[in-house]
């Protein structure tokens, strides 16, 4: 799947980027050094904007499309922080037989985030998840830790309503 | 040479160890189809047209990177081969934008002629496609829809010059070639080399075509439409009308441009020697007060915009001439304007050139002497070979004509701008006699001549020793300024052009085919052409070329004059990453 590019403002630290400068100097001149410095930049920030790959550019001298490429690349790596309502829709076989589908697409209505992302306040994000075990309730989202479960599309606005 | 024994369609050869398929099967006579494989650069097995049957091996295998073992039995050719070709490109092209009627590339893409050649249906696969915006902000225009993802643009781009502004972003289905986040190439530190679409088979990249603005201000009755035309324009452009690649096709090259209309068709190897005697100056100049050394050449701008991102605290190496191009429209809406009593704003003034980042140079700040910018508009060898076909010119049954006075005059020194080390052999020429004060006995700097990616040497100039430095190709010029930038190597003046090899091999140059690129030294067959015409000239030096002196006595003054300053010489910017 395309990823999307972020549209919530950057606040990185002065200490998120000591922490990654360091990470860098410590792992640069390994093998295959670019796999494991992007996940530890993205450990420090929760996400790769693009701030964060312009300091991994000037540290380690590859182009910034290098590196925007491996991270399009892994379904591991996100370009959009968490929400501070993190919001993740099962599209595992079972809650996808039972319209999860249709559920991922509303709450993307519903929130202008269609095909996921993170609204640009930082507040909302959403994304699609693999299996999480709980598909005798499919189909299920989970907002933060809290999961929600045997859902129908008209019961969306009203979850979203308590946190926003 | 350590030589296998193998078998190619039954018959027997001995061939290099080590070598692949490809190269062997080159050496029995049968060039293996290829779409992405790019000699040294781009060998990656991706676009599976180069299948081969290797007798034991469990499936056809991609010869451009399967190397050859003794007794080897390869076929070529079989039926089975065959169909998955044709499959594969069947496959391609069901995702591809097919408007080849009226594709740029249209009778120069690699894909249609393989896939004439292979008979495909090419509607077989009817499926989804991705979709993707043409990005046509920069010179450079990227077309996604016909992009087969063959890589061979990123390899230009990442490996040969060591730039990597564009790559494979997502994954699968999704994967497309383009910036990071994103980016249009505009946006980016892209220099407009132009190698990505020279290495592009399909239609996928090409310049901003400016030849409809060109066939307009012909066609409009107040306009003095004006054109000059870079060294390396007449040594290849014969390569769009059949000629081998290294055919000097000059004169020809004349008599088409003057059927277009021009008012006035001119060598641009003339301000070429015009550059000389502002940089030799120059560079005498700063060896004698003490300025900022080592001065480097500034004639290719994508080399310019190379050193204000990625080495912009050099600026102020880089002498502040203009280019042969903005020198030339400069001179011509100044001196020529005034001498003929013409407003510069009704000359329209075209150059012609091996080059894409020149469209970009067009557009710089500080690049328009008389209050309109100096060049209106730069078309490529490509699009100057486009006209000279659309307006129905039968260029190769023209007999020869000759440059247009009062700018009729180049040196030889000014046509061995086209190729990597004559900007240097040419400033030195000129260098050298004036300090000595005496004529050479030999013009020829050899130590500067050739292909070489860095090329040195030392030359004694009126008893001081004169370091100079030579590099083609952005991979060079890092390599060389991380140098002199650490102190570990000392030079006094630098020549860099931004395409390896030089002019002669720009991003605005004739395509040519990837069987070509990888078997012909087209670098060197291309400099030829310009080294030909500097040895049969019979002046050499700029300082001698009578229409430059004439510059000078009427207009200029003196080489460095303030009137020489403010019309021909320019200012950069630092723009970083």
């Amino acid at each position: 799947m395309k990823k999307k590019l972020t549209t919530v403002d950057f606040c990185g630290t002065k200490e998120q980027e000591e922490k990654l400068v360091a990470v860098i100097a410590e792992l640069k001149d390994t093998k295959g050094a670019m796999m494991p410095i992007l996940q530890k930049a993205q450990e420090i920030y929760g996400y790769l904007p693009v701030e964060v790959m312009r300091i991994i550019a000037a540290h380690t001298g590859k182009s910034l499309e290098e590196i925007f490429g491996i991270a399009t690349f892994y379904s591991q790596f996100a370009l959009n922080p968490k929400g501070k309502v993190s919001i993740a829709v099962c599209l595992g076989t079972a809650c996808y037989v039972k319209g999860s589908g249709d559920i991922y697409n509303k709450v993307g209505e519903e929130l202008g985030l269609v095909g996921g992302g993170t609204t640009s306040d930082g507040k909302f994000s959403l994304e699609a998840t693999r299996c999480i075990g709980a598909c005798g309730l499919a189909p299920v989202l989970t907002v933060n830790e809290q999961v929600y479960g045997r859902l129908t599309t008209a019961d969306i606005k009203g979850i979203l309503d308590q946190y926003r | 040479m350590e030589t296998v024994n193998i078998k190619i369609n039954g018959r027997d050869y001995a061939v290099e160890s080590g070598i692949t398929i490809l190269e062997a099967a080159r050496y029995a006579g049968i060039d293996i189809p290829t779409l992405c494989y790019l000699k040294e650069i781009n060998e990656i097995g991706a676009c599976r047209l180069c299948l081969v049957e290797v007798k034991g091996a469990r499936g056809p295998v991609t010869a451009c990177v399967y190397p050859v073992s003794e007794g080897m039995e390869i076929t070529t050719n079989s039926p089975a081969i065959m169909k998955a070709r044709k499959m594969n490109l069947q496959l391609l092209l069901s995702n591809h934008k097919k408007d080849c009627l009226s594709c740029v590339r249209s009778t120069t893409c690699e894909l249609q002629k393989l896939c004439n050649e292979y008979d495909v249906d090419e509607h077989y696969f009817s499926g989804e496609r991705t979709e993707h915006a043409v990005d046509d902000k920069s010179p450079i225009i990227r077309d996604n829809d016909k992009c087969i993802l063959c890589r061979r643009c990123v390899a230009a781009c990442q490996n040969m010059q060591e730039i990597g502004v564009i790559g494979a972003n997502d994954r699968g289905f999704d994967t497309s070639i383009g910036s990071y986040f994103k980016k249009p190439l505009a946006d980016t530190s892209c220099i407009n080399c132009g190698q990505c679409i020279v290495a592009c088979p399909v239609g996928a990249l090409y310049e901003r075509d400016d030849t409809a603005k060109v066939f307009a201000a012909l066609a409009d009755p107040e306009m003095h439409v004006a054109i000059c035309t870079a060294p390396s324009v007449r040594a290849q452009i014969g390569e769009c009308f059949g000629y081998e690649p290294g055919t000097d096709t000059e004169g020809k090259m004349i008599a088409a441009i003057k059927r277009l209309g021009f008012d006035g068709v001119y060598d641009m190897n003339l301000t070429a020697d015009l550059t000389i005697m502002e940089e030799a100056t120059e560079f005498l100049g700063r060896v004698k007060n003490g300025g900022v050394l080592p001065m480097i050449t500034s004639c290719s701008p994508g080399w310019i915009k190379y050193c204000e991102h990625y080495f912009p605290e050099m600026t102020e190496n880089l002498s502040t001439c203009k280019s042969p191009q903005q020198m030339f429209g400069a001179t011509y809406k100044t001196y020529y304007a005034q001498k003929m009593g013409i407003d510069p704003k009704k000359i329209f003034f075209v150059s012609a050139i091996p080059c894409t980042a020149k469209k970009f140079e067009v557009g710089r700040p500080n690049q328009a002497a008389a209050g309109v910018p100096d060049v209106d508009v730069a078309i490529t060898t490509r699009e100057l070979a486009r006209m000279i076909q659309k307006a129905g010119i039968n260029f190769r049954a023209l007999e020869d004509e000759k440059f247009d006075i009062p700018f009729s005059i180049g040196s030889g020194a000014g046509a061995i701008f086209g190729a990597t080390g004559g900007v240097m052999e040419a400033a030195l020429r000129t260098a050298a006699e004036v300090i000595e004060g005496k004529p050479l006995e030999c013009v020829d700097f050899n130590e500067v001549r050739g292909t070489a990616g860095i090329k040195r040497a030392t030359y004694k100039l009126g008893g001081k020793e004169i370091r100079v430095a030579v590099a083609s190709g952005t991979a060079n010029a890092k390599k060389l300024l991380t140098a002199v930038k650490n102190g570990e190597e000392k030079v006094d003046f630098i020549e860099i052009m931004a395409c390896p090899g030089g002019c002669v091999n720009g991003g605005g140059q004739p395509y040519q085919p990837a069987v070509v690129r990888n078997n012909v030294d087209l670098r060197a067959k291309r400099a030829s052409v310009l080294y030909t015409a500097d040895k049969n000239m019979d002046i050499r030096k700029s300082h001698e070329n009578s229409d430059v002196k004439r510059l000078y006595d009427e207009f200029f003054g003196e080489p460095n004059s303030h009137k020489a300053h403010e019309i021909l010489h320019t200012s950069y910017v630092k723009r970083g990453l």
